[in-house]
């Protein structure tokens, strides 16, 4: 959908024109700006959800956006944990969420247990 | 080999890069980021003279300016470690490992996180996320957000949000920590009274809504209402309520909001909620200053500069040979002041290669930190001029200790 995007803008004025290229995330095709950053990308197309916590399983989208936090990381054409805030898309990436850890690791502290 | 190595493309970065080649210095610039500018990029507000300050237009003409001189760059870097060996400093990116006799740390700053319950739901992001998804790569973070955190940064966002035609339904408060969390989590607690204390909630909650009547507003109002445009005011901003929870299924709905009691509880009945498809956690900047610290410089904590900062000289110097600091690293500023801090640092590492006559200059540069500090138009800390003096006292301390021994 475009209307996620802002093409205009008051101050800014239109978004220079990037060319429009396909990706896939978790198996599903969609259509992204070359060069924008993969979380950018998703999030017009109404994607939030990035990845599931490795031991919970609940969903988590960006938080920082500049490449902090490491909560947005994704497996990009098979290499693990890279920042989809950071990295910029290209034409036929293959995007995928990081599964729950099969043996949970969990956390020991008494308060927690 | 290279004269020397710049780590942040920020204003401080650029500035420094720009000033290093101006005086002959082969250097190269290392970026985590996509792009140059820094937390520059994202910046978007009319200023007293009417223009706009355009972080886009203002990176991308440092970044001209800078490749015009032969400076190199290299973006999708990011640097994970730097040692100090035989006279040079390594630096370590997850490509190649560099080289320099000369280093200057220009990574910025950060933002606190404020632990809201439901923080963890997608849609729920950093005041900067939203800042630079909307304003950056022109996707909005949602429809209708909610903001939690008062400080300027988030008053500047919810400005720049209604402008790119984003509703902010709410500007609130977090619900603040309690005392006998100190016990449970004191070091979480501890940091982000830290870096929260100097930004928002506690003198807001206590003035209440007279504050609101009061100068502070009136200037925030004055500073982020732009003439002719968007009405920032028409954001009902609560003071009385603190958010108490984030909640949604898969992503945010949206925000319980409920008035607080002095113990922290909540009062019954008072909850509120409000429907949004985003939320922002705003809890204030502190520096980022990883690499200074994995480098051995020595620390100070400096509330009015928004936390630890490396020990440093008004010439951008660390206690380290060969090794410099400019930007929001030493201190949370403006883009302006950060730029200022560069063409210090810039003077002073090609001073270091033997560039000479270069002593005025230097102290030209300085006094122009403090005069566009004086006019600085956003300032994250009121005191930031007692900060700045209690470094500057901590470094002349520790050169007469250096001498004695
Ligand atoms: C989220 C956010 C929003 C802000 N918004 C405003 C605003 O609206 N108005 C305002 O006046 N000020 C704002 N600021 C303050 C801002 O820090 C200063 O205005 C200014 O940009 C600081 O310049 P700098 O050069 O010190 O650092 P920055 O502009 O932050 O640049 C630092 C650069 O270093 C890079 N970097 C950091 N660590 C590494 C590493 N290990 N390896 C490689 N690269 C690295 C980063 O990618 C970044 O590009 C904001 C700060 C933040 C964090
Ligand atoms: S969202 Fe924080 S690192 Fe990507």
């Amino acid at each position: 959908m475009t209307d996620r995007r802002i093409l205009d803008h008051p101050i800014l004025g239109e978004q220079k024109s990037q060319k429009e290229i396909s990706f896939t995330f978790n198996q599903k095709e969609y259509k992204g700006l070359q060069g924008e950053p993969i979380a950018a990308a998703l999030l017009a197309n109404g994607v939030r959800t990035l990845r599931y916590h490795e031991e919970s399983g609940t969903p988590r989208g960006i938080y920082c956006n500049i490449g902090h936090c490491f909560e947005c990381r994704v497996i990009i054409n098979g290499k693990q944990g890279q920042r989809a805030c950071l990295t910029p898309l290209e034409e036929g990436m293959v995007i995928e969420s990081p599964a729950p850890l099969p043996t949970p690791v969990r956390d020991w502290r008494y308060e927690n247990a | 080999m290279h004269n020397g190595i710049i780590i942040g493309a920020g204003p401080a970065g650029l500035t420094a890069a720009v000033t290093c080649a101006e005086n002959g210095l082969d250097v190269i610039v290392l970026d985590e980021y996509m792009r140059a500018g820094g937390r520059l990029l994202g910046q978007l507000y009319e200023q007293p003279d009417g223009k706009w300050w355009n972080g886009i237009k203002e990176s991308e003409r440092l970044f001209q300016q800078a490749v015009d001189l032969g400076v190199q760059f290299r973006f999708g870097t990011a640097v994970s470690n730097i040692e100090y060996l035989d006279d040079m400093w390594v630096i370590y990116t997850e490509k190649e490992v560099l080289q320099t006799s000369n280093l200057l740390l220009a990574t910025g700053a950060a933002e606190s996180p404020v632990p809201v319950p439901g923080w963890t739901l997608p849609g729920v992001m950093s005041v900067g996320a939203a800042q630079v998804m909307t304003n950056v790569h022109r996707v909005k973070p949602g429809e209708r957000g909610v903001i939690i955190g008062i400080n300027v940064l988030s008053a500047a966002i919810a400005m720049e949000l209604q402008l790119a035609g984003v509703e902010v339904a709410s500007l609130t408060l977090p619900r603040m920590s309690e005392v006998t969390d100190v016990e449970a989590h004191p070091k979480e607690v501890m940091d982000s009274l830290l870096h929260v204390s100097h930004m928002a909630p506690s003198p807001f909650v206590k003035l209440g809504s007279k504050f609101m009547k009061g100068d502070f507003m009136k200037k925030m109002g004055a500073a982020f209402y732009p003439k002719n445009g968007v009405k920032m005011w028409d954001i009902p901003i609560q003071l009385r309520k603190a958010v108490i929870e984030i909640y949604g299924e898969n992503q945010v709905e949206g925000v319980t909001l409920a008035t607080i009691n002095s113990k922290g509880d909540v009062v019954p009945g008072t909850e509120e909620n409000i429907a949004a498809d985003f939320v922002c956690i705003a809890g204030g900047l502190y520096p980022l200053a990883e690499l200074a610290a994995i480098a051995g410089c020595p620390f100070y904590l400096v509330e009015e500069l928004g936390g630890y900062v490396p020990l440093h000289s008004e010439e951008m110097e660390t206690t380290l040979d060969g090794l410099y600091v400019a930007g929001n690293i030493t201190g949370i500023e403006g883009a302006k002041v950060a730029a200022a801090q560069g063409h210090v640092a810039g003077l002073s590492i090609a001073r270091n290669n033997g560039i000479r006559s270069l002593d005025y200059k230097i102290m030209d540069a300085i006094q122009h930190v403090k005069t566009t500090r004086d006019h600085a138009y956003i300032q994250f800390h009121p005191q930031i001029q007692k900060g700045r003096s209690k470094i500057q006292d901590q470094w002349n301390t520790y050169q007469r200790n250096v001498q004695e021994v």
